[in-house]
């Protein structure tokens, strides 16, 4: 099978790198490729990140086939003809697959999203509050949505789950001000175009978890 | 006080940094990659505290009595007492941050998990790692905000910086820049277990290199009981890793058997009549090996899975339901699953006395990295209180011992960090794999060691480093001449309390290691 990676260094355009690769076991996936040809061409690793091989951290994010997910997750079985890897575009190029996603951290820290109070916790709430604790801030959504920016004020989904969980679970004048925060950073700036439906490779159902806001 | 450097931002970095910022001390937290990537993420069945929320008069010093008996007795009885004393606390504060395990009406219910008899562990379906870690780091963001917390994402620390005896700070490496700078003040290491000495072959995170441990070890910084290595009975082979079948599965009734002249034999349920599949994991690793080695039967241990209710499917195991038709292609409700037991915790690490310090002034460690809690084998869900706990009593001891600096003049250029061969670590990774199985032998022991020596020669300082910490978890594993827990011997086979109900300490001195048994709770 052709794997193509778009090898790439900062302020570089990039240049597409081929390599023929014949899987070693059945259900390997895009993370365990990228690991065996590096470690048959130790000499030009393909820089790119990864932690659980499970679809668990977020780590693996990247561009396959022109749709933003997670290497682990795609399996070189599901793949009719070649394979094109590339980073995220959305976020500064580290180098070939590996980007720089601070800015997920820093959007919700300028939104400061926290609690001050004790959460309040039921058993209702329970499965809901879940869902909105999966987020794996891999970004995502971020990719393919046409109002995020890195550095504007419009956050995206990525910064919405997290936020639903912490309009959940507080109460009077902290719920006041985290929906204000929610208002501002997602809701007002969201075009409601729908591209980051069925992208989240954690399968967190968006639409469920914005009606509870 | 000084700024205080946290290496590692799972559940026991988060606390310790969350701990320093609410006595207004700050702290740096260092890590490779940020908090929502860190192995803690990863854990699934649950975490453990008697809270009592089930009608079973559950009770702290049961908790304590069930750590101890599972670790086989090698803990210190000191730290675990304080652990599981403290452990209601640590759950009911983690719950008051919004984590959302399972409840009834307003309280928490709790499931039962291996080695303890009563329901003692809370959960969040099999994702409680990650919703434990989802509001953690929402907590201490708070402190970021108020510059409490600085967070270095993306940094490598590469070795504990130490003079006259003494860890003055650490050199770490900005991995998307390439530079190295020297970061001043004690230090707490959460680095996490040594994934990395067995590289593909855990269940845990492969950003876990295990290396800053070997640095620390490598630089004089004693460790502990390394031979204790737990080996989860219920895990599946997927391309480049172990993947975990989490207890959790077992506690709702799964069962596991093999094949005898045919017919499905339920061997736990036999065998164990007494925790049946929720004896502790190394006795049923252990027993898993012995009946596939047996005549008379198949060669693959099955986890049924079949007779589960369909509740509890949907409400306590779907994300696991979901995990093994993704990777494995089956469905564990309709097909038993084949598993095999893989390396899955580090109980030994850094030695720490029971207040999480380590052997040299300045210099703590907590969480999986550090040997503390558990003795010669884990039970499941309490290793993320310990690291949740471990973090918060570094944290304090270290604010207790006010270390205080001498001025550090010039810091000596810093340190070289090359990369390690994929090579190299493949085959330690196979030496180490042969050598410490579930079952070791004095010979297979030595037979490790001796590749080890040949494979020094061409090494560059990181593959070095690496190399001591795996002669040095051989060599524990040798000298250790019993059976316990998790250190198998099949020449050793009965349990040797007169000589061995010790700690193991390692340490390495002018180039070589020595290993010692000192009184459990000495360092
Ligand atoms: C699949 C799985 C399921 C589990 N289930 C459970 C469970 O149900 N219950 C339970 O109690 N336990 C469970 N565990 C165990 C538990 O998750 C871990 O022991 C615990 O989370 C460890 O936390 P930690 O903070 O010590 O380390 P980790 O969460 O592993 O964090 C280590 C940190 O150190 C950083 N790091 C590593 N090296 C460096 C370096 N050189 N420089 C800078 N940073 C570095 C990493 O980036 C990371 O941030 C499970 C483990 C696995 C793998
Ligand atoms: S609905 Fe469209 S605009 Fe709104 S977050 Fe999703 S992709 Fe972005
Ligand atoms: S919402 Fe889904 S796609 Fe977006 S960052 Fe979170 S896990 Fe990733
Ligand atoms: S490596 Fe963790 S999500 Fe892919």
């Amino acid at each position: 099978m052709k794997i193509s990676v778009l090898r790439k260094k900062i302020g570089e355009k990039g240049r597409w790198q081929i390599f023929e690769y014949e899987p070693k076991e059945p259900g390997e996936t895009v993370a365990s490729a990228l690991n065996n040809i590096n470690r048959t061409n130790p000499g030009e690793r393909i820089i790119w990140d990864c932690g659980c091989l499970q679809k668990k951290c977020g780590a693996c994010a990247m561009v396959i086939n022109d749709r933003p997910t997670l290497a682990c997750a795609v399996k070189l079985a599901d793949i009719k003809g070649g394979l094109r890897l590339e980073a995220l575009r959305k976020f500064p190029i580290i180098e070939d697959l590996m980007v720089d996603r601070t800015v997920l951290r820093e959007n919700l820290l300028n939104a400061r999203e926290w609690l001050e109070e004790e959460a309040v916790m039921n058993e209702k709430k329970q499965e809901l509050l879940y869902e909105a604790s999966r987020c794996l801030q891999c970004g995502c959504c971020l990719e393919v949505c046409p109002q995020f920016m890195p550095g504007d004020k419009f956050f995206g989904t990525a910064a919405a789950v997290p936020m639903i969980r912490l309009i959940n679970c507080s109460k009077g004048d902290e719920k006041k001000r985290l929906r204000k925060e929610y208002y501002r950073h997602v809701y007002s700036g969201c075009g409601k175009s729908l591209s980051c439906r069925n992208i989240c490779p954690a399968g967190i159902d968006v639409d469920r978890l914005l009606v509870s806001r | 006080m000084e700024t205080v450097n946290i290496i590692g931002a799972g559940l026991a970095g988060l606390s310790a940094a969350h701990t320093f910022a609410k006595n207004k001390i700050r702290s740096r937290l260092i890590s490779l990659q940020p908090s929502e990537r860190a192995q803690s993420v990863m854990a699934e069945g649950g975490i453990n505290a008697a809270l009592n929320t089930m009608g079973e008069g559950d009770s702290t010093f049961e908790h304590f009595e069930d750590t101890m008996r599972g670790g086989a007795f090698l803990a210190d009885p000191k730290a675990a007492e304080v652990l599981t004393e403290h452990a209601p606390e640590i759950v009911t504060e983690l719950f008051k941050m919004g984590t959302p395990f399972a409840m009834k009406g307003d309280s928490i219910i709790q499931r039962n998990f291996g080695g303890q008899k009563k329901k003692r562990t809370a959960f969040a379906k099999s994702s409680t790692g990650k919703v434990i870690m989802t509001a953690l780091i929402d907590e201490v963001r708070k402190y970021e905000a108020e510059g409490y917390v600085e967070r270095l994402d993306h940094h490598e620390a590469l070795e504990p910086v130490l003079a006259d005896d003494m860890c003055i700070g650490v050199y770490v490496r900005d991995t998307f820049a390439g530079e190295a700078v020297f970061c001043r003040g004690p230090v707490i290491t959460a680095c996490g277990g040594l994934n990395g000495l067995f590289e593909g072959m855990t269940t845990g995170s492969s950003a876990n290199s295990g290396d800053f441990t070997a640095a620390c070890f490598a630089l004089g910084v004693n460790a502990a009981n390394l031979e204790m290595i737990q080996y989860h009975p219920t895990t599946v082979v997927v391309p480049g890793k172990r993947m975990l079948v989490s207890e959790a599965a077992r506690c709702e009734g799964g069962r596991l058997f093999i094949k005898r002249k045919g017919d499905p034999w339920f061997f736990m349920d036999e065998l164990y009549p007494d925790m049946g599949n929720l004896a502790p994991r190394d006795v049923i690793s252990k027993t898993m090996t012995e009946v596939v080695a047996a005549d008379d039967t198949g060669d693959q241990v099955y986890l049924d899975l079949t007779e589960l209710p369909r509740g509890t499917w949907n409400k306590k195991l779907s994300d696991m339901r979901d995990e093994i038709k993704e990777y494995l292609g089956i469905d564990p409700a309709k097909e038993p699953v084949p598993v095999t037991p893989g390396i899955h915790f580090f109980m030994g690490g850094i030695l720490v006395d029971k207040d999480h310090r380590t052997s040299v002034k300045g210099l703590y460690a907590a969480g999986e990295c550090a040997c503390q809690y558990h003795g010669a084998n884990r039970l499941g869900g309490n290793s993320m209180l310990a690291a949740v706990y471990g973090g918060k009593v570094a944290a304090d001891s270290l604010i207790r011992d006010a270390v205080y600096y001498k001025e550090v003049s010039e810091c000596q250029a810093v340190p070289e960090a090359p990369e390690i061969r994929c090579g190299f670590s493949r085959e330690l990774s196979e030496i180490l794999g042969q050598g410490m199985g579930i079952v070791r032998s004095g010979e297979g022991l030595e037979r490790a060691l001796k590749h080890i020596d040949e494979l020094k020669d061409e090494c560059n300082i990181r593959e070095k480093r690496r190399l001591y910490l795996a002669e040095a978890m051989l060599l524990s594993a040798l000298k250790r001449e019993e059976t316990r827990g998790a250190q198998v011997r099949s020449d050793f086979p009965a349990k040797d309390d007169a000589r061995f109900k010790k700690t193991t300490v390692a340490v390495f001195r002018n180039g070589k290691t020595e290993i010692d048994f000192k009184e459990i709770g000495q360092i």
